[in-house]
């Protein structure tokens, strides 16, 4: 595996030889159920690769859930509910998109958190920063003065 | 001998290396001109003696010295030569020796080309930049030595591995690295400026040429990766928010945001103290990315635990340089003063908006790329973190930056008028608006959302002409006003306008190729004809064929549309002999902007062929658009302010054309 993540390359870390994830004999006769398995696959983590989804490994096991989802979809599942039976059995790991917990707060909560803050800091700076905000005051008596002395000096 | 002597060479580097990490730096402070002037000698001295190690590594791969044990592990003699030098980077040990060629290579850039520099500002800069040299000379002295011998020589290779022979090879990590790398020079800027103390628009108008660069190059690097990528894998996927990935898109981010509020500071001498955090976060999330490839803690927790030196190492240079960088910002930063005062609503504020939401952007990939590791080992959880939560945090993010872009440029420098520059944007909603109209007259079934996107796409794109004809005077002013108008606008206004169409034709490519993209899994037999879109594919049939170190299975369809043959493609299935691998080439028609696609699956028993095909239009787009890009980074350099110098004004540069960054 060294020699594969040394590069740093997409390919890298995506398995070799990596082709074919769905084959035609999996697929579904019905073209909207065999869609939303597609959709459901595409969320779903084969859990022996590396950030890839079962709809697009061609790992033994990615094939083995993808006929599991086809399955419980062909036994009349709701979408919810495949997605249920999976992270019951294999855990939230199985998701690519995890749920909102408290062990998950930060990751989808600090984004939104530090964008608000910045804009409530941004417009805290621009309210107390004297800004060109502030329409131009007219001079005073001694600068009218000077501006007088300079366009004297110019003509 | 010669492994010998590039290993040899690299000791030297690293001994001129530690002399100019000191040397220069007590130069400038007691104002010895001879000292501050060592600087460059050493770094031209040392990217030649890193240039010679390079070479000397590869002569090896090249003559097929296996008793080199990276060479022996990553090479062979029955390469063809394009990949016998490949294979140089296409493993650890080689891709960090490219790392500090690179990085000497903009070192002994700066010394060459930094002749109107203050001398203190270019003697600090080149021994910050020789502390992260011997840094990652030691590095790969120590835990990565690329020259070391085997006691017995074997008489053959174990190959490169079969999905790295390819000539994405040789142009991705270059690129790349000089993307990510170059960004060290907007680093040591920083770091030297810290240092000093001092910190002015002069300043910004030299770190800029030096960013600009970087963040061309590593625009490319990304791109060319992710075609790589796509034709490589064999199920068309262009961009996969996989770590690895991430770790070259969040320096770009962060170089992106830079750029832009250099603009600020050059013109406006404001937003200094932010400059130089991004200065420095930008160059702090390449070697986070550094770390996160070559660590192994990607692979597992666990196998970084396993054999921890080199990412122990490498945490120990990223925890020194960015813990270093920021506490030395946190400490120095209150000495900068503050530049000019804009009102919220201006230039200025625009592209404070622009960061703002470039930096979250890079947060939230930040988070989502580390977060699991981080989860994994303070509780032992493990969750995945994949492209369905980057896709619905990162999206909306970059959505927005891209609607509010086309007002950026039109906006006022100080003080903006957002209802004019609104009113001015006129004509580009009314594109915008058309083709949402019309992507979703044709083509509504698939997503209601992209048509909103090709919408946007358009907008962003007609934005950017705006942008021009209200500069140039198109249709208010005669043809030959317009054209020295035209002329006499600033490189850099052309490669703005320019860079941000770019974006939008990018933008376009990934709502074209996501939503209207056709596909079908079909196992065929010889004479059987499949179709796709417009298109009527037929296998002819399997051929054996051998290439000089594999053999392949290739299968023959026949190409037709309107019953017109348009060509012939042939995926194919490659059997790599020495390492007995076996990958998978995709074969590609482009036709417009749209590409055909098919890729080969198994042989089932029945004689038939598992085939995997696409239909993907406007894919071509998404890379277009980054060469886009890369001409408007291109178009901003070669902008005559950039090449003067600040203390040396005009002369020079009208007579010498050529690139020249921060002369």
């Amino acid at each position: 595996m060294r020699g594969l993540a040394a590069i740093g390359l997409f390919v890298a870390l995506l398995g070799a030889g990596a082709a074919h994830a769905v084959t035609p004999d999996e697929m579904l006769k019905e073209p909207a159920l065999e869609a939303r398995a597609r959709a459901l696959s595409s969320e779903l983590r084969c859990m022996v690769c590396q950030n890839q989804s079962i709809d697009d490994s061609e790992a033994p096991l990615a094939k083995d859930l993808r006929l599991l989802v086809r399955e419980r979809l062909t036994q009349g599942d709701s979408d919810r509910q495949v997605m249920n039976f999976l992270v019951a059995r294999y855990g939230n790991f199985v998701l690519l998109k995890p749920p909102f917990e408290w062990q998950t707060l930060l990751l989808w909560g600090l984004p939104p958190v530090a964008l608000i803050a910045g804009l409530i800091g941004l417009i805290v700076v621009a309210r107390r920063r004297p800004t060109l905000a502030v329409e131009p005051q007219a001079l005073d008596g001694e600068e009218q003065r000077k501006l007088a002395a300079l366009s004297k000096a110019g003509d | 001998m010669i492994p010998e002597l590039g290993h040899y060479a690299l000791v030297l580097a690293l001994a001129l290396g530690l002399i100019q990490s000191v040397i220069p730096v007590i130069g400038a402070r007691g104002h010895d001109s001879a000292l501050m002037r060592l600087g460059s000698s050493t770094a031209l001295m040392q990217f030649f003696f890193v240039g010679l190690s390079f070479l000397a590594l590869t002569i090896s791969y090249v003559t097929s010295d296996f008793s080199v044990a990276s060479a022996f592990e990553n090479s062979h003699s029955m390469m063809p030569l394009i990949y016998k030098i490949t294979s140089v980077w296409g493993n650890h040990e080689g891709s960090m020796l490219l790392w500090v060629l690179i990085l000497s290579l903009f070192g002994a850039l700066v010394a060459a080309f930094g002749g109107n520099l203050p001398a203190t500002l270019k003697a600090n800069v080149l021994a910050v930049q020789s502390w992260i040299a011997s840094a990652f000379y030691l590095f790969i002295l120590l835990t990565s030595n690329p020259f070391r011998r085997l006691a017995q020589a074997p008489a053959e290779g174990r190959d490169l591995n079969p999905i790295l022979q390819d000539i994405g090879l040789a142009i991705h990590p270059p690129l790349l690295y000089l993307g990510y790398v170059g960004f060290s020079i907007a680093f040591s800027f920083a770091i030297a400026a810290l240092i000093e103390g001092r910190i002015d628009a002069a300043w910004a108008r030299w770190v800029r040429p030096w960013t600009l660069a970087a963040w061309t190059f590593l625009t490319v690097g990304i791109a060319m990766g992710s075609y790589w990528a796509y034709y490589t894998l064999g199920w068309g996927g262009f961009w996969f928010w996989d770590p690895v990935e991430n770790a070259s898109l969040m320096p770009w981010l962060a170089g992106t945001a830079l750029l832009h509020s250099a603009v600020v500071m050059e013109k406006r001498n404001a937003l200094k103290v932010w400059t130089i955090l991004l200065a420095i976060l930008a160059f702090s999330l390449s070697l986070i990315g550094t770390f996160l490839v070559r660590s192994g803690v990607l692979t597992s927790v666990h196998a970084f635990a396993s054999d921890p030196t080199r990412g122990v190492f490498i945490l120990i240079i990223l925890v020194g340089f960015i813990g270093g960088g920021l506490a030395l910002f946190a400490w120095r930063a209150s000495t900068l003063k503050q530049g000019g005062l804009f009102a919220p609503v201006s230039r200025e504020g625009a592209l404070v908006f622009n960061n703002l939401f470039l930096t979250t952007a890079c947060l939230t990939v930040f988070v989502g790329t580390l977060y699991p590791l981080a989860l994994e080992s303070l509780a032992g959880e493990k969750i995945s973190v994949g492209a369905p939560f980057f896709n619905l945090t990162f999206g909306p993010l970059f959505l927005v930056l891209m609607a509010l872009m086309p007002f950026g440029p039109l906006l006022a420098w100080k003080r903006g008028n957002i209802l004019g520059v609104a009113q001015r944007l006129m004509a580009a909603y009314a594109v915008g608006i058309v083709a949402l109209a019309v992507a979703f007259a044709v083509e509504s079934t698939q997503s209601v959302l992209a048509p909103f996107g090709v919408g946007l796409a358009f907008y962003v794109m007609a934005g950017a002409v705006v942008d021009l004809v209200e500069r140039t005077g198109l249709f208010r002013m005669p043809l030959g006003i317009v054209a020295r108008r035209a002329a006499g606008l600033p490189r850099s206004t052309w490669g703005t306008a320019v860079a941000h169409f770019g974006i939008a034709v990018t933008l376009l490519g990934i709502i074209g190729a996501g939503t209207w993209g056709v596909e079908r899994i079909v196992a065929l037999k010889p004479s059987q004809t499949v179709s796709l879109a417009d298109y009527d594919l037929t296998f002819d049939g399997m051929m054996s064929r051998s290439g000089p170190n594999y053999s392949e299975q290739a299968a023959k369809f026949t190409v037709k549309t309107g019953g017109e043959t348009i060509g012939i493609m042939q995926p194919s299935k490659r059997n790599f002999i020495a390492r007995d691998t076996s990958t998978n080439e995709a074969a590609l028609m482009t036709r417009g902007a749209g590409q055909l696609y098919l890729s080969l699956g198994d042989t089932n028993p029945d004689g038939s062929i598992a085939v995997r095909l696409y239909y993907k239009p406007l894919v071509m787009l998404i890379w277009l658009g980054a060469i886009i890009m890369m001409v408007g980074g291109g178009l901003s350099l070669s902008d005559r302010r950039l090449r003067v110098g600040a203390p040396k004004p005009a002369k020079k540069p009208a007579i010498k054309p050529t690139l020249q960054p921060a002369e």
